[in-house]
């Protein structure tokens, strides 16, 4: 019991850091594009106002069960992910809830949230809800082929499905990490994970300025407070799975700031230069070259890497 | 709390076919009450001050100036003040110049569906008394008349000087919980109805656009 209680009190503070580190990251990347378009930016405390802000509406209005269902299913996707994956390797306060086989159920909810936020999205009747969520559960099937691979690629590696022993495998210097070891599996999944974060060129699920904001269009104050919060232990969560699957873990907070930090950045340097994809476009890509990367890794690993 | 209206019974929503009248709701929008510590309440007045999140409805030529109001020389976003493309989300509602009478029942529906608290801002001389189309037979002339307006922002057309002169008026009345606009339209309710209604002919839509 005690066992538990300590574990569950662990999880609040390494969630409660997360939602945080999240948030600020937002605000940060947010900065950084502000200033490459020759602004000053939003405030580093704008996604927490914004989410205050939310909570404090006066009025909501609902469309019905599933349409508050949508954000709870959304958040209990990213809390899901976030709580399955070792955050810092090593450490016992922020080892959260990792098992032996983790890595399935992690890989699980990264996509849990976003069929529960299309049921959600559905039963709000907006148009432009159906539209971005058929885009959206197009483009996601798309990439979760080569993100597939290239998780089938590591588990053939390393010969284990727990993410804890896959970043203990890395450990010990950079030439360890995935990057190094399966460059073709981390070029795969990278790629799937420039769809996942929803950055331009793969930013047509929401869509600004086409699809007023897509899904979430009929989501408001605590939906979407919700939402937001959801947006930022999700983000952070993927980044941490990211990097303890592929770039090493991190055994402290400053490596895990500096490593999401630069995983992300690769999202938003592409996003900052390439246009939109339309989704019959995004879908072609994915299928296409990525595919064949991820089945390229699969193949390097079986007859290079293990016979 | 129940709104003293109330006692008035449901909407009729005559617009609608009988059959129509099932799909939408006919209950009479409430007062926003404050938060009962005022300590909470002025806290969340000084958020609401700094997150404003704008429905920019272009519906004249003095929308053109709010796009400078985005870009480097402006950048209104350093005030929490930044545009939203749906009005479930947004809390200002921005009228961009003079108001049409076809206009003007989008402008009832987006504000209806606008979640409190709200305020408008009306941007030019066209929504105070219709400026250079006062005479027009398909422009409507007071804005006031139809939806609460909670700061005028005036000028042919207003420079993005004095929009972002208009934000800092705004952030200030919201901080000092003077910005009770959508209060203002519960209270006369059946005032701007019967107001919207001698506008609108086609009013096919319900009373109010929950």
């Amino acid at each position: 019991m005690a066992y538990w209680a300590t574990k569950i009190g662990y999880f609040s503070i390494c969630l409660l850091v997360v939602t945080v580190y999240g948030l600020l990251l937002a605000a940060t990347i947010a900065r950084t594009m502000a200033k490459v378009q020759g602004r000053i930016g939003i405030p580093y405390w704008q996604p927490f106002l914004d989410i205050i802000k939310n909570l404090g509406k006066r009025t909501a209005i609902s469309h019905g069960v599933m349409f508050f269902l949508g954000p709870v299913f959304r958040i209990a996707g990213g809390i899901g992910t976030l709580a399955f994956v070792p955050v810092l390797y090593g450490s016992e306060m922020f080892g959260n809830f990792t098992f032996a086989g983790d890595l399935l159920l992690a890989v699980y909810f990264v996509f849990f949230g976003q069929l529960g936020m299309a049921l959600g999205a559905g039963e709000s009747g907006h148009p432009y809800s159906a539209i971005g969520v058929a885009r959206g559960l197009g483009q996601m099937t798309a990439f979760e082929v080569p993100f597939a691979l290239a998780i089938i690629s590591i588990v053939i590696q390393y010969d284990t499905l727990s993410i804890g022993q896959i970043t203990a495998a890395q450990q010990g210097g950079f030439e360890h990490w995935t990057l190094f070891t399966n460059p073709l599996a981390t070029v795969a999944a990278m790629i799937a994970f420039l769809g996942m974060t929803g950055y331009s060129p793969f930013d047509v699920v929401l869509a600004p300025n086409e699809i007023p904001i897509g899904p979430p269009t009929e989501f408001h104050s605590s939906y979407l407070a919700l939402m937001a919060t959801n947006q930022a232990i999700f983000a952070a969560a993927k980044l941490v799975l990211f990097m303890d699957l592929f770039f090493g873990g991190a055994t402290n907070l400053i490596e895990l700031v500096i490593k999401t930090w630069a995983i992300y950045m690769v999202a938003v340097v592409v996003g900052a230069a390439f246009p939109r994809f339309r989704v019959d476009q995004s879908i072609r890509f994915f299928l296409k070259v990525p595919t064949l990367i991820g089945i390229a890794s699969v193949f390097f690993v079986q007859t290079l890497l293990v016979h | 709390m129940i709104h003293k209206d109330q006692s008035l019974g449901p909407l009729p929503n005559e617009g609608l076919s009988p059959e129509e009248r099932d799909l939408f709701s006919n209950a009479r929008p409430t007062l926003y009450e404050p938060y009962p510590l005022e300590v909470v309440e002025k806290f969340v007045n000084w958020v609401r001050a700094n997150s404003l999140w704008m429905l920019g409805f272009g519906t004249g030529c003095g929308a053109i100036e709010l796009n400078p109001l985005m870009t480097s020389r402006f950048d209104v976003y350093r005030l929490g003040f930044q545009p939203r493309p749906t009005p479930r989300q947004s809390s200002v509602f921005m009228i961009g110049g003079y108001s049409s009478v076809k206009t003007l029942k989008r402008i009832v529906r987006s504000y209806e569906q606008m979640q409190g608290p709200k305020f408008v801002v009306a941007l030019g001389i066209c929504p105070v008394n219709g400026g250079m189309y006062w005479d027009s037979y398909n422009t409507i002339n007071k804005i006031d008349l139809y939806i609460p307006v909670d700061l005028y922002i005036t000028g042919c057309m207003p420079r993005p000087e004095v929009l972002l002169a208009g934000v800092l008026e705004l952030k200030k009345k919201i901080k000092e919980g003077r910005a009770d606009g959508a209060n203002r339209y519960v209270e006369n309710f059946d005032w701007y109805k019967a107001n919207q209604k001698r506008i609108i002919k086609d009013w096919n839509m319900p009373d109010y656009n929950w």
